[in-house]
């Protein structure tokens, strides 16, 4: 019987025959904590009477949660994150540097990996094909001091999605359909490869997308293989190193086989308040929408704000929107500037926030009034998540949230995209 | 060890944004304050009705969301002593027990608000004292049995220095 990745991985690096449903200790290769969870991390390392940690190497601090600080008690954990890693030698992206999957894909990872990361969208950098999932910051301290971590390796789905995207529809809307209709459980304690021609065709940007919300559905890890478009994308960052994908086998065993053809799909919307709470986005059509995110881990890549960029350009956002930007990371932002994406969405009426997490935190950057309805690009709409619990919030591709922006309810945006 | 407390009874699907926004942490990072928090959007007043001891019982995928530790660290801080569900979500599990908070699988259509109950986890057993019922526990792996009897994870690598399965 052959393997899926998942396992080929997990059993590299235990250096055990990994099936699905065995225990294992694995290396880690990347260790990632961000400033909300990274200092409960460094608690846990006191208690742990860790005094030296044996591959600070491994280990990176990301900065992005609370960025600018709203809260003394924010400034507070940054400092301390800010002061452990320059004591051990651990890279630390600074404020403004990036969202932590963001950096983790432009900096970090490589195909064949195991990595953790101390916040549940750590599965998006699977699309480099590597092992990547979110944990608890114990959980990272305890690999932090040892190395390791243990795992259960997952049964695995796989996702075959065929043919080719209609105008008007992203990546966005496919992952929203397939989390629909897998259920905001249906891959708990299981990983998913996605595969198939459409995946093919999808630039890196898109493909981070819909691994960044395969915890909607419960994944552990959300895979992709290596093709030619993630090495060049591997090249591009300065990756100079022999590029090899780990190719699950023909036989391998899959819990669950999913076959999905995108060729009629139309654009999607998850309602309040469950991610798996979507129709197609004429059936919420009309709805007023008082506020618009776009950005974030989720959709803050280039391509994304050139999208919005491309329906709000030369036109003005509807009287009393909230449209907020946030680029996904320093490397973004400044493209974005330098193709003039930025002053388009700017004219339209549009605030750009650093890259950070922005009002997916639910702490800054725009909370909503109670009642008001949000469309966001980002990757939760959970009761409260934008820190009130008297909103709703509706998620949608950037297409969609930039054709709300400008008519201040929910628009089918195709009628924007020539 | 053996377990008596009262169950507040939740539905599918419980969030760790439900167990306690985000938001609360701009006021503090006491864990016993912002325990007052806990479950309060979906259910004001949550934290006042809880005696220590008693459980909170849900039903499927306890814990969706997001990795945040501060979830099961509120809970235990909040005076609850176990959580039952019919399934929890994966980090959210790995948390729980990583801090020493048992987490119960089992059939929680058989409980109901406000039942008594006691939880005999060796035996694997839970006992409706309310309406008679036994209710079979879903064992938990071997591993995280040894780091919940250690105390947590922090214990376990203190005393360990590395992870043996």
């Amino acid at each position: 019987m052959g393997l899926t990745i998942a396992e080929k991985i997990l059993a590299e690096k235990s250096g055990t025959e990994a099936k699905a449903g065995k225990l294992v200790v694995a290396d880690i290769d990347v260790i990632m904590a961000h400033d909300s969870l990274g200092p409960m991390a460094l608690e846990a390392l006191t208690e742990m009477g860790e005094v030296s940690l044996p591959r600070p190497k491994k280990i990176c601090f990301m900065t992005d949660h609370l960025v600018p600080t709203p809260a003394r008690n924010y400034a507070q954990m940054q400092k301390q994150m800010n002061e452990f890693a320059h004591r051990w030698g651990i890279r630390l992206y600074g404020a403004g540097e990036g969202i932590c999957h963001q950096l983790l894909v432009e900096k970090e990872v490589r195909p064949g990996q195991v990595v953790i990361g101390t916040d549940s969208h750590t599965c998006m950098a699977g699309a480099l094909n590597a092992l990547a999932t979110g944990v608890g910051s114990t959980d990272a301290a305890a690999a932090m001091a040892t190395g390791q971590l243990w795992f259960k390796v997952p049964e695995t789905i796989k996702i075959i999605l065929l043919g080719h995207l209609p105008r008007g529809v992203f990546a966005k809307d496919i992952i929203l359909f397939i989390i629909g209709k897998l259920t905001e459980d249906g891959a708990n304690y299981q990983a998913v490869e996605f595969t198939g021609e459409t995946i093919s065709s999808l630039s890196m940007a898109s493909r981070f997308t819909m691994c960044n919300m395969g915890i909607e559905m419960g994944a552990k890890a959300a895979i992709m293989e290596v093709d030619e478009i993630t090495r060049q994308w591997l090249r591009q960052r300065g990756d100079q190193e022999e590029i090899q994908s780990v190719k699950a086998d023909a036989d391998a065993n899959y819990s669950q086989i999913l076959e999905i053809s995108v060729n009629k799909l139309e654009p999607q919307i998850a309602k309040p308040h469950q991610v798996d709470n979507v129709v197609p986005l004429k059936e919420v059509a009309g709805t007023p929408i008082h506020e618009v995110v776009i950005g974030t881990c989720t959709n803050g890549r280039l391509e994304d704000l050139e999208l919005a960029a491309s329906i709000l350009e030369g036109k003005h956002i509807a009287r009393g929107m909230k449209l907020i930007v946030i680029p996904a990371s320093r490397q973004v932002l400044l493209e974005a500037m330098a193709k003039g994406i930025l002053a388009k969405l700017i004219e339209a009426g549009g605030m750009v926030l650093p890259p950070g997490c922005g009002p997916c935190v639910g702490v800054h950057g725009g909370i909503p009034a109670d009642g008001e309805n949000v469309l966001s690009t980002a990757n939760r709409n959970f009761k409260g998540r934008m820190g009130n619990p008297q909103a709703n919030i509706f998620l949608g591709s950037p297409a969609a949230a930039a054709a709300a922006a400008l008519e201040g309810k929910i628009v089918d945006p195709r009628k924007y995209l020539a | 060890m053996e377990l008596k407390g009262r169950a507040h009874k939740f539905g599918d699907h419980i969030n760790t944004d439900y167990i306690m926004s985000s938001r609360h942490r701009t006021q503090t990072l006491d864990y016993r304050e912002l325990a007052k928090h806990l479950l309060a959007d979906i259910r004001p007043g949550f934290y006042e009705s809880v005696q220590p001891g008693d459980f909170i019982v849900a039903g499927k995928n306890f814990g969706c969301g997001s990795s945040r530790e501060y979830a099961p660290k509120i809970i235990k801080a909040g005076g609850i002593a176990a959580v039952l569900a019919k399934t929890f979500a994966r980090i959210f599990y790995r948390n729980a027990i990583n801090l020493g908070l048992p987490l119960i699988e089992c059939d929680t259509d058989q409980i109901n608000e406000g039942d008594l109950l006691t939880i005999n986890l060796k035996q694997g057993e839970v006992f409706n004292e309310t309406n008679g019922k036994k209710i079979f526990i879903n064992p938990m792996p071997e591993f995280m049995v040894s780091l919940l009897d250690e105390g947590g994870l922090a214990s376990f690598i203190r005393k360990y220095k590395k992870f043996k399965l």
